[in-house]
């Protein structure tokens, strides 16, 4: 069906019509000439960190922190021990995990209490009957407080980290960068996954411009830095 | 306001609904307030951004290179969006698109809708066309079910219930979704609107979007949002739906990286606002399992025809030019006639109208430049209002005011002319300037056409001595 869209649209023809009359044309545009113009472009904006390693964590601690998620960094022993500490605090029981989380990250031991269990596919009812998700990330972002996701191992399907109320993100020191172009730049070899940016909780802000935690994503955002 | 979608049509002209609305002083309370607080709060992050101004016009050059190659981009999208399992559509007029959409929902098999707040949508008036076909669409945005539910219309691009207050919020959940004990508390309502969406998010089995950003380069579609209900209606249906306008193309995923550090500090004063999505046609594992995108024109074209007026096309739907602009600042949005109000609708609607319509909307503006100073990519909205108002006038042909003015050219262009018609002019307005206590030397009221100047302003009456007479009396007696 794609294939025929694509052939016989007389809209699709009239509109590259239409367009083509506009800029005084009667082709498209030769590739190598629109590639060259785009190459040309003004870009004097910063690309690159201006910033210490250091003072880009706390940074990202800081940006995160000023959107009402819970941050704490330690070093990759001490992740077991600090997820229970916050499962526990939060009274979660039953997390889903996508397949392909590290399992150093999880904690054990008889003395733990809670389910971890990996997601095959669950439909969004089975997802909402759990407390909270625990994912890894993709790259994390200092300057605007956003942590990305990607749909591979250890970060799972979109669904999984969007509807339960409650997500655990762990975020590696090495994939923590400054400025929004040095992210795009690590995500552009995989720019086909679907791929999430989230900046703190879900929260809207359509009532009188306040902006307040919390509508129809996870409401509550724990972030473990390792490293 | 009435449930009588915004069509510029029909809507009356500026001037009437405005004067309408500067009664309603609950309404431009509202409104000063939001746009207050995101004014401020756009302030302090782009304040903080040292290469703001680069990244402006990084931004500008992205569209307008895009505007110029629209067609090249548009085709390449169309190819990787495929590719990736996507089902592009064309769509010449808001007719034709809102045929797509309620085909595509029929033959996904299901009599209801979720839908992310999109300006498009509301553009070409999809929700009435889907409910005559039997399909109910339920709006998922915050803002956008307010509007719906209060059977109200949107008043802003990017909080399009801005012009509601808490209270009545309070009042239209109470009403429509039968919970008389609501608390009035922004928590209260959003937890209501929670409660009230959660269960349509896991049943309704096809979803309607707009778009963002479309990527030629990848095929990709990136929807920026805040709520998580776009991330729901995007991720959980089966069958996805997005309906974009042909100017929502950027050429490569790198291009986002000034895109997505524009529009949420510009739109919603954040950093980075709560959720960015972005995917490529289907993923078998993740997502909807057939997804489509209407690419639509609906005089887009028209638009990138006109050199003066094809910047326009650049927009990225922000809204910053509507807090900033102090004539939507004391009228609202629904005084417009259109989804798009504010400065950017004064000149993005009469020209999707081809002119047709709206013409009274270049008018509705001070030409203060406020809206350019803050467009993040630049548009040079003064600019194109005086441009359109040219056109105005233009298309009226040979009017009243044309020809008085092609008088004054005559009489400009002798002395002597110009001489008798100063003293014509002294004798005539003689009977006309006030000569009580309310202001001596004023003229308050003119006859006939020229009483529109007189409507909204006083004119002061002509000096007893003009320069000329003055100059050459003072030569005289000087020496």
């Amino acid at each position: 069906m794609a294939g025929d869209v694509m052939a016989s649209s007389p809209a699709k023809a009239e509109i590259l019509r239409r367009i083509r009359a506009a800029m005084g044309r009667t082709s498209t545009p030769d590739a190598d000439r629109v590639r060259a113009e785009w190459s040309g472009l003004a870009r004097g904006y910063r690309r690159t960190a201006a910033l210490g390693r250091e003072a880009v964590l706390e940074l990202l601690e800081d940006r995160l922190r000023d959107y009402d998620a819970h941050v704490v960094r330690v070093g990759a022993e001490d992740v077991p021990a600090t997820v229970a500490k916050m499962l526990s605090e939060r009274g979660k029981r039953r997390m889903v995990v996508p397949a392909g989380l590290p399992p150093e990250w999880l904690p054990s031991g008889v003395e733990f209490v809670v389910d971890f269990v990996v997601d095959e596919g669950m439909t969004a009812a089975e997802l909402d009957g759990f407390d909270g998700v625990m994912t890894g990330s993709t790259v994390a972002i200092a300057e605007t407080g956003t942590v990305v996701l990607q749909s591979v191992p250890g970060q799972g399907r979109r669904a999984v980290t969007l509807v339960p109320d409650y997500h655990l993100c762990v975020v590696p020191v090495e994939d923590v960068v400054e400025t929004v172009p040095e992210a795009m730049a690590r995500l552009e070899r995989t720019a086909g996954l679907a791929t999430t940016f989230f900046s703190g909780p879900s929260a809207t802000a359509d009532i009188e411009m306040t902006r307040i935690k919390g509508v129809h994503g996870p409401r509550f955002l724990d972030v473990v830095l390792v490293g | 306001m009435s449930g009588a979608a915004l069509d510029p049509r029909t809507a009356p002209e500026f001037p009437l609904a405005a004067r309408k609305m500067l009664g309603d002083a609950q309404l431009r309370k509202n409104v000063r307030h939001a746009t207050d607080v995101i004014q401020a709060k756009r302030a302090r992050v782009v304040e903080e951004m040292p290469d703001w101004q680069a990244l402006r016009e990084a931004g500008r050059q992205i569209r307008s290179h895009t505007m110029e190659n629209l067609d090249f981009y548009l085709e390449e999208f169309e190819r990787n969006c495929t590719r990736a399992g996507g089902m592009v559509h064309w769509a010449r007029d808001a007719e034709e698109a809102r045929q797509i959409v309620v085909g595509l929902v029929k033959e996904s098999g299901s009599d209801e809708v979720i839908k992310i707040k999109s300006m498009t949508t509301e553009e070409i008036q999809l929700n009435p066309a889907l409910e005559v076909a039997g399909i109910h669409p339920y709006e998922t945005d915050l803002a956008e079910l307010i509007i719906q539910l209060g059977e109200d219309q949107p008043s802003h691009i990017v909080v399009p219930a801005l012009h509601k207050n808490r209270q009545q919020i309070r009042e239209i959940f109470q009403r429509t979704m039968g919970l008389p004990e609501l608390g009035e508390r922004p928590e209260d309502l959003a937890d209501a609107a929670r409660m009230f969406l959660r269960e349509k998010f896991l049943r309704v089995k096809t979803g309607v979007s707009g778009a963002n950003f479309l990527i030629a380069e990848t095929g990709g579609v990136c929807i920026v949002e805040s709520e998580g209900n776009g991330r729901m209606c995007l991720t959980l249906p089966e069958t996805l739906i997005a309906v974009a306008g042909i100017d929502k193309i950027v050429p490569r995923f790198q291009d986002l990286e000034v895109l997505l550090q524009l529009l949420p500090r510009s739109a919603t004063g954040e950093r980075m606002n709560p959720y960015n999505s972005i995917w490529t046609g289907v993923d078998a594992s993740d997502g909807p399992r057939t997804f489509h995108v209407v690419l639509m024109d609906n005089a887009r074209t028209e638009i990138l025809a006109d050199e003066e007026g094809r910047q326009t096309l650049n927009c990225i739907r922000c809204g910053a030019c509507q807090n900033v602009c102090p004539v939507y600042r004391q009228t609202g949005g629904h005084a417009y006639g259109s989804v798009y109000a504010g400065p950017i609708g004064a000149i993005l609607t009469p020209q999707l109208q081809q002119m047709h319509h709206a013409q009274s909307l270049p008018y509705a503006s001070s030409l203060c430049g406020a809206c350019y100073e803050v467009c993040p990519v630049k548009i040079n909205i003064p600019e194109v209002l005086i441009h359109l108002r040219h056109e105005v006038v233009e298309q009226k042909g040979m009017s009243a005011e044309a020809l008085a003015m092609k008088m004054m050219g005559v009489i400009f262009m002798s002395e002597r002319r110009f001489r008798a018609a100063q003293r014509l002019g002294r004798m005539a307005e003689a009977p006309l300037v006030r000569k009580d206590g309310q202001g001596v030397g004023w003229i308050d009221w003119l006859p006939g056409q020229l009483g529109g100047w007189t409507q909204v302003r006083d004119l002061q009456a002509m000096p007893k001595e003009t320069f000329r007479d003055w100059w050459e009396k003072r030569g005289k007696d000087g020496r």
